[in-house]
């Protein structure tokens, strides 16, 4: 069972008090979006197998949203950061390439 | 015969006397006994059937590992089936029952399935009962499920109650055996927060019944001493019959201690589940010794040698007058001499090995024991119990050498260490050949979350094979543990123990060396699902070469012991007859829990009334003391009537709506969600939020509004009244509270966290009263207050004031067509406004009414209900809500999804109202059939029915549907097929079936 | 009002721990920026205490301000004192981005009390994810988690004594989890 660390009430959260919402920084596509383009993001959600940005929510604790950048092979978790970014910040990029020197932000799949 | 001994014991209390009962005889044993000691000390080596062939089956072992001895355990509300004998502590008054067997445990019917064995090898299922198909439904499955299963279903609810306990610790010790103890000792010298556990009653493991000496002490001595130090650290925690049950993600451990199952009597939980968050886990889990496969070798009285050697020294208990000795290794002498230092007989050691042992094999010889170097067992020979066994030479076929006569034999293939805690959360593994086992690889250990190691094992689970080896990987463990939290190693040298230099164990895995088919289908692998090594060559054979493809194939290691004793011999028998290396065909995956853990515990507190969270109105009290008859809506508790004596459910709910209808209702609906959305962007945000405008709502008005998901759907509804200038009040449905307000914060936290909106869900604040009916203006001036009159609060209008003295907001909002006020108080005076609202509508007889009025009341209006009308589908253009969708609005949650294609398709199927032709109810969810049949030869369908009730106002039933062009079709009859064969038809008509002109509520 | 009650009526059950339903409570939920000059000022002229750290209740006699999330902090009153100090609290807030809402009908208040028989800890760590040591949960402390499966809120006001919060509706389900947890015999034996 996993830990995150809540980044606003600073909580070491076990997943009991947490509420898994899925892939991060999807961008929201609305009126005036082509078919594909609202398809893909109503139901199109990367998988990768390794590092992986994911949102959270603290719900049995501050209630906030937060993104978790974690290993889904090995379940590592490189740092959770506030939601109210479109990318992550760059001491999560930098703790996530200490352990994967190939990774970037632009080249994982969920970045749109 | 198995019997009492006049020495050992070290377990034991022998003054005190205990009574139990086996089958229902009544037996003796003494405090301190196991059930399993108890039953040899009364000769009862028979304890149980296996599962496929019945055969008879006696203890094999002494702990967790045991495979056999299981029982039913107990009676009535606290019976439990399937109990290790081993692992079940003695206590005055047990009962307890053999299991797998009918008639009886001595004659037992199911036996023939033994004759039959030859014909049911591995895959006799899957091969015999694949055709034809009815069969297996008819007759196969019904009476494999009889035959199947250990144990019973217990039938009474458990009497007992369950807990957990969260606990943080640096270091978790997981085994209190020698290196447990010396692990936890050096981690808690070093300063860290340790916690140590033990699964069964006693401390030090097997080092006391081994004699091993520590610094100059006996081992009994040394742990008394070491418990002792550990009892007056501050931060260690120490917990007997507390097992390490598994190990998780990120330094998460399950610990199930076990609190009355040794004394039932007390009033305290049964069984406590400790969920630990570990820094560290120390894993000193010992090691389970092998058996060896040869002919007969699950006959009752063939047990593993250490079990032999535990019951002699812990129990006092010889499972044999004379014990043949079987092994590939030295550790099995031990029990040879301990047997025989306790006077009993030792007929002969067999040692596979064609040099012999080391110095304790010189230590039998020279206490007189006759030893053989390089011969094994041809076979035993006994039925329900061991008689003689036919001895030959290891390398040979099996030719008998000689006939020895014995009532017990004892085996050892080696030790295994125990790696399942190590292995839960993904440790790696090595394989030894010197030792022939598998052991943890010390380079590949679990992960947490920062990617460091987390797990250490120390002991024997290392790989430590001697006590002074044990002692000093364990000393390491415990210092590596503390110093990774942050502490610094203690200066503490591993205590002292002699090293042993035994001769190099052979390993063995069938024997003789060159059995044949014979032989081998009579070498029991797993003794409990009777797989023998015949069947695993044969599923080889057959071409399942992984090791999880034969375990399934066999069933082996798949009981209730999970191959605590057969893994590694499977294992080996597999690759053996792939030509394969051991490591090569690997092992099964370890799971959780490392033995079966009760349900209970894993429930804990939720059971009973606290199974879950009930929501409960301030009215709830009023309700249950003026016969509510309950419904659960989310958690909520709602009444769906009130019954007064007499009344039917349906008798009730007629009333209420007529009293409703024609003079006085009143509902709690206290349940509706009621969120404050407030800020400068919030008529912004509440535009996304709603299908409908809510930002042009005037102060005082009050608006129907609709909220959809990202994808189109209907997800809630409810009244939006403007509060001021930027404040809105947004009322959701009853389950819907929570769940909207999460949904509107997620959008604001993160999609839209510029704008400046606040939420606060405020439903619980106030108690909410719909005060319904004609009468409904009457009774509130009554009550006198603020002016409630048409002119001054208009149809969707609010107001706050006072109302008989009360403080309330008064909200003129309709879900029944009548006149109708909902009026929210604060939570703390809603019973007393509810017995004001009694009291002065007594003269218009003010009827409470609950959900079940409340939706017949909106159906015979054609209101829609989230959850009836929708159902995660639905659009608000099927329901003819095209009125609510806000055509000046650039965009709103779920606009751009009602544009696809599927979603403007006209030929969804459409709201309209549905009426019997002959004035009966149809049932809820009946589907309307059209002509022809789809692909797949069914009955194509136009149409279902979503809301049906008996309408008492209009004496008739009415309901509300989804039909294929449905508006379009006003008049026409459909045809509703019953599950009884008949039909309904049904008159497509307006869902309004009552006062359409929409008078009533007007007035 | 004198008619106005709470959830449980201020019942009570003893084990090795006590657990009394507190009665009334005026509580306020407080919408603003944490690091606004008028939200602090506020809070200390208007609620009487200091503003709280994150995961803390500042306390002074009958009032407190107990920190929530981020945005949100829970101001406790004397019952009656509630609706007064909400206007004060919105007036003072005028013209910056808050929001202040009287919510002291939609809870209940527990205090859960250790003996000289156990620990009070003990009882909630039968039920909530948290570290209870006395090294870990310590005075001041505010915590907001969940109890078995409600949500709740609480705080170390004692050494052995907390303050725990939840929804009225959940009120009889989190005193009979407390109750039954609290059951004498019960004790771990670990605090």
């Amino acid at each position: 069972m996993l830990i995150l660390e809540c980044p606003y009430c600073g909580i070491h959260a076990e997943e009991t008090e947490l509420h898994a919402g899925g892939q991060a920084h999807i961008k929201r596509e609305t009126v005036g979006a082509d078919d594909a383009a609202f398809e893909a993001y109503l139901f199109t959600r990367a998988n990768p197998r390794g590092v992986h940005l994911e949102r959270w929510r603290h719900v049995n604790g501050c209630g906030k949203w937060f993104h978790a950048a974690r290993s889904t092979t090995t379940l590592e978790v490189f740092g959770t950061y506030p939601a109210q970014t479109l990318t992550p910040p760059d001491d999560i990029r930098a703790a996530i390439t200490a352990k994967h020197p190939d990774w970037s932000f632009e080249g994982w799949q969920g970045a749109t | 015969m198995s019997t009492r001994l006049s020495t050992g014991g070290r377990l034991l209390d022998k003054t005190k006397q205990v009574t139990f009962q086996f089958n229902g005889r009544r037996l003796r044993g003494l405090q301190g006994d196991t059930l399993a000691s108890a039953l040899l000390a009364n000769d009862q080596m028979l304890m149980g059937r296996s599962f496929k062939y019945h055969r008879p089956r006696g203890v094999v072992a002494s702990g967790a590992e045991e495979p056999n001895g299981l029982v039913n355990l107990g009676r009535g509300g606290t019976f439990e089936p399937n109990a290790r004998v081993t692992t079940t502590e003695l206590f005055d008054g047990l009962t307890a029952e053999s299991q797998n067997h009918w008639p009886s445990l001595d004659f037992d019917v199911g036996v023939l399935n033994n004759y039959a064995s030859r014909f049911m090898p591995a895959g006799f299922y899957y091969k015999t009962f694949m055709a034809p198909a009815p069969a297996w439904k008819h007759l196969f499955e019904p009476l494999i499920r009889r035959a199947a299963g250990l144990g019973k279903a217990p039938k009474d609810r458990d009497a007992d109650r369950y807990e957990h306990f969260y606990a943080f610790v640096d270091v978790l010790v997981i085994g209190g055996g020698i290196a447990g103890l010396q692990g936890a000792r050096a981690a808690g010298q070093a300063g860290a927060k340790v916690m140590l556990v033990e699964q069964t009653a006693h401390w030090g493991g097997r080092a006391p019944v081994d004699g091993v000496e520590i610094d100059g002490q006996p081992a009994d001595a040394w742990v008394k001493n070491t418990l002792q130090q550990l009892e007056n650290m501050d931060n260690v925690t120490i917990r007997s019959r507390t097992m390490g049950a598994g190990v998780y993600d990120h330094g998460y451990a399950l610990a199930y201690e076990r609190l009355t199952d040794h004394a039932p009597a007390q009033d305290i939980p049964r069984h406590r589940l400790w969920r630990i968050r570990a820094g560290q886990i120390i894993t000193a889990t010992g090691a389970i010794e092998r058996p060896l496969a040869f002919a007969g070798n699950d006959i009752p009285g063939v047990m593993l040698a250490s079990a032999v050697r535990d019951y002699a020294v812990n129990f006092a208990v010889s499972p044999g007058d004379r014990t043949v000795v079987v092994t590939n290794n030295d550790d099995a002498y031990r029990t040879a001499i301990t047997l025989k230092q306790a006077g009993l007989e030792i007929p002969v050691i067999l040692d596979a090995r064609p040099n012999g042992g080391g110095a304790l094999a010189d230590q039998a010889r020279a206490l007189g024991v006759r030893v053989e170097n390089g011969k094994a067992i041809a076979s035993v020979k006994g039925g329900k119990r061991v008689t003689a066994v036919d001895i030959c030479a290891q390398a040979g076929e099996g030719s008998v050498l000689e006939t020895i006569d014995c009532d017990a034999v004892a085996m050892s293939g080696g030790w295994s260490p125990v790696v399942h805690l190590w292995s839960h959360c993904g440790g790696k593994l090595l394989w030894d050949e010197g030792e022939a086992h598998f052991r943890p690889n010390p380079d590949a250990a679990p992960k947490g979350a920062q990617g460091q190691d987390f797990v250490i094992t120390a002991g024997i689970a290392s790989g430590a094979m001697d006590s002074a080896a044990v002692l000093a990987d364990a000393t390491q463990a415990g210092k590596t543990a503390a110093v990774r939290m942050g502490h610094i190693a203690p200066d503490m040298a591993a205590p002292k123990a002699d090293a042993e230099e035994p001769a190099p164990l052979l390993p063995v895995w069938k024997m003789p060396q060159g059995a044949g088919y014979k032989l081998r289908s009579k070498m029991w692998l797993d003794f409990q699902n009777d797989v023998k090594v015949s069947d695993v060559q044969l599923a080889a054979q057959e071409g399942y070469e992984s090791v999880e493809h034969t375990k399934r194939y066999t069933t082996i290691g798949m009981a209730t012991d999970q191959g605590k004793l057969s893994n590694i011999n499977g294992l080996a028998i597999l690759a053996d007859s792939l030509n394969e290396a051991i490591p090569a065909v690997g092992t099964t995956t370890f799971r959780p829990p490392y033995t079966p853990i009760s349900m209970g515990s894993i429930g804990g507190d939720a059971s009973g009334d606290l199974f879950q969270p009930v929501n409960q109105t301030p009215l709830h009290q009023w309700g249950s003391d003026n016969g509510a008859y309950w419904e659960p809506v989310g958690h909520w508790r709602r009444a769906y009537c009130y019954q007064r004596d007499g009344e039917t459910v349906e008798q009730a709910v007629h009333r209420e709506v007529l009293a409703t209808r024609n003079s006085l209702g009143l509902l709690d609906a206290s349940t509706l969600g009621k969120i404050i959305v407030k800020g400068p962007d919030a008529g912004k945000f509440l535009d996304m939020m709603y299908t409908n405008m809510m930002s042009n709502l005037k102060q005082g008005k009050c608006r129907y509004g609709l909220m959809c998901t990202e994808n189109g759907f209907l997800t809630d509804d409810g009244v939006v009244a403007r509060i001021d200038e930027d404040t809105w009040l947004c009322h959701t449905t009853t389950g819907g509270a929570a769940r909207i307000h999460a949904h509107m914060e997620e959008w604001l936290q993160t999609e839209w966290w510029d704008w400046k909106v606040y939420t606060v869900n405020a439903t619980e604040q106030y108690g909410q009263i719909a005060v319904v009916g004609p009468n409904a203006r009457a009774v509130l001036e009554k009550l006198g207050g603020m002016d409630v009159s048409k002119e001054a609060l208009g149809f969707m209008e609010w107001k706050e004031g006072q109302i008989g003295g009360f403080d309330a907001r008064v909200f003129r909002i309709s879900f029944s067509g009548e006149l109708s006020f909902e009026i929210a108080v604060p939570a703390s005076q809603t019973r007393a406004f509810w017995d004001a609202l009694h009291a002065a509508g007594a003269e218009f007889d003010a009827t409470a009414y609950g959900t079940e009025a409340l939706h017949i009341l909106r159906a015979e209006k054609g209101f829609i209900m989230i959850g009836d009308e929708t159902d995660g589908t639905i659009i608000p253009q099927d329901l003819g809500l095209h009125w609510a969708l806000s055509k000046k609005k650039d965009d709103y949650l779920g606009k751009r999804a009602q544009q696809r294609i599927h979603m403007t398709d006209p030929d969804r199927w459409q709201l309209v109202g549905l009426e019997t032709t002959d004035g009966s109810t149809l049932p809820d969810g009946a589907y309307a059939v059209a002509e022809g049949v789809n692909a797949n030869g069914q009955r194509n369908t136009q149409g279902r029915v979503t809301s049906t009730y008996h309408s008492p106002t209009l004496g008739k039933g009415i309901a509300m549907g989804l039909v294929w062009n449905g508006p379009e079709r006003m008049g026409e009859v459909i045809n509703f097929p019953m599950l009884d064969g008949t039909s309904k038809t049904a008159k497509i008509v307006s869902p309004v079936f009552y006062d359409p002109e929409g008078k009533k509520q007007n007035v | 009002m004198s008619n106005a009650v709470s959830a449980l009526q201020g019942v009570s059950s003893a084990g090795f721990a006590t657990v009394t339903e507190a009665g009334l409570r005026g509580m306020i939920t407080l919408r603003g920026d944490h690091n606004a000059a008028s939200l602090r000022q506020a809070v200390t002229d208007i609620v009487g205490v200091d503003m709280p750290e994150v995961r803390r209740c500042t306390r002074a006699g009958e009032r407190a301000a107990a920190w929530m999330s981020p945005d949100e902090l829970l101001i406790m009153v004397p019952y009656a004192d509630a609706p007064d100090v909400v206007a004060r609290l919105s007036a003072a807030l005028e013209g910056m981005h808050g929001l202040a809402v009287n919510m002291s009908d939609a809870r209940a208040v527990f205090m859960v009390e250790g003996t000289a028989e156990g620990s009070a800890r003990e009882v909630l760590a039968k039920l909530a994810p948290v570290d209870m040591s006395r090294a870990a949960f310590t005075q001041g402390m505010f915590r907001r988690t969940r109890l078995a499966q409600a949500a709740v809120a609480f705080g170390a006001v004692g050494d052995d004594a907390f303050e725990l919060i939840c929804f009225r509706s959940e009120a009889q389900y989190v005193f009979d989890l407390l109750s039954m947890s609290a059951k004498s015999g019960s004790q771990v034996g670990v605090f």
